[in-house]
């Protein structure tokens, strides 16, 4: 069975529902603490969201430093499939492992409603199992979700098709719409909105699962249990 | 020697500072006319042991760029003095 790592900062909120998510898809889930400089065992990282170590300083800038963060990104650059959700985007900006910022939003509201989706890349470990052009319901739930790089790298990630998720709506003033992108190899994924929050029926969207199934079809290749 | 350095973290040129429109804004309301280009940022002040005031200095930029900013939206101004009573 695949096994999904999901990092636990002081701070992190949302660990849980990750868990409870990808264990309700057929994935086994650990929780890995920040203060263990080890991801073994695990087939895919998430970093989910929250406030880790309180935001403090900038949201992510001193998770970036936790022990953890050596071992997801060697874990990363092996190839392994990392995604950052929400304040976990934030911790992979900080860390140089996804390029650009996310600063306070456009309007300086916090903003916490469904959020319609475009997805505008395959390319990525949440998006292979999913076609281009797929309208997604899924909802966010920040104050720093505005995403800005220089005009270079916005040029970079549209030329080699990393931007993976575009909002229909922007709510945040984030450049280009964009609501997810990817490494250049698309192993390593951050995003705004929240997937696990809609993963049942209860929730008011499934779509999420969507973008989860194909997290562990990248995780099932990677454990070696599937070829493509 | 000690040495205090002072860390300014602020916007680069052209970063939307929405809290520094905002506070913008407020301000006639207040009666403060003629305000502008307000923006808002973080300052640091730190204390730093080091052999002069060039080793210093590097040592709070380089931290400074390391930790205190990012430098996507942000960059850094220090100031760095020898404390009171260092010369003594």
């Amino acid at each position: 069975m695949t096994k999904v790592g999901v990092v636990l900062f002081p701070g992190s909120n949302c660990e849980q529902d990750v868990l409870e998510a990808v264990r309700r898809l057929g994935a086994e889930g650990e929780l890995l603490w920040h203060g263990d400089a080890t991801v073994d065992g695990v087939d895919a990282v998430v970093v989910p969201g929250g406030f880790a170590h309180g935001d403090y300083l900038r949201p992510g800038a001193i998770a970036r430093f936790s022990p953890v963060m050596e071992a997801v990104t060697l874990f990363a650059a092996e190839g392994g499939p990392v995604v950052g959700i929400c304040n976990g985007f934030q911790v992979l900006t900080e860390a140089g492992l996804l390029p650009g910022a996310l600063s306070k939003n456009r309007g300086l509201t916090f903003r916490c409603e469904m959020a319609t989706l475009r997805v505008d890349s395959c390319k990525s470990a949440l998006t292979e199992e999913v076609e281009e052009g797929t309208i997604l319901s899924i909802p966010i739930n920040h104050f720093e979700g505005n995403y800005q790089c220089d005009p270079r790298t916005l040029a970079t990630l549209r030329d080699e098709d990393r931007i993976v998720l575009r909002y229909v709506e922007n709510p945040n003033g984030s450049v280009d719409d964009i609501a997810a992108i990817c490494s250049a190899d698309g192993n390593v994924v951050g995003l705004m909105p929240h997937p696990e929050r809609a993963s049942h029926p209860l929730l008011g969207s499934e779509d999420g699962n969507r973008l989860l199934t194909s997290l562990l079809r990248a995780a099932a290749r990677r454990a070696g249990l599937i070829r493509t | 020697m000690t040495f205090e350095a002072f860390v300014e973290v602020r916007k680069h040129p052209g970063i939307a500072d929405p809290e520094g429109a905002t506070i913008e804004r407020a301000l006639p309301t207040l009666g403060f006319t003629g305000v502008s280009a307000v923006s808002v940022g973080k300052a640091f002040r730190l204390t730093v042991e080091a052999d002069d005031e060039a080793t210093a200095r590097a040592t709070v930029e380089a931290l400074a760029e390391r930790i205190l900013a990012n430098p996507v939206l942000e960059e850094v101004r220090v100031t760095v003095t020898a404390a009171e009573g260092a010369r003594a």
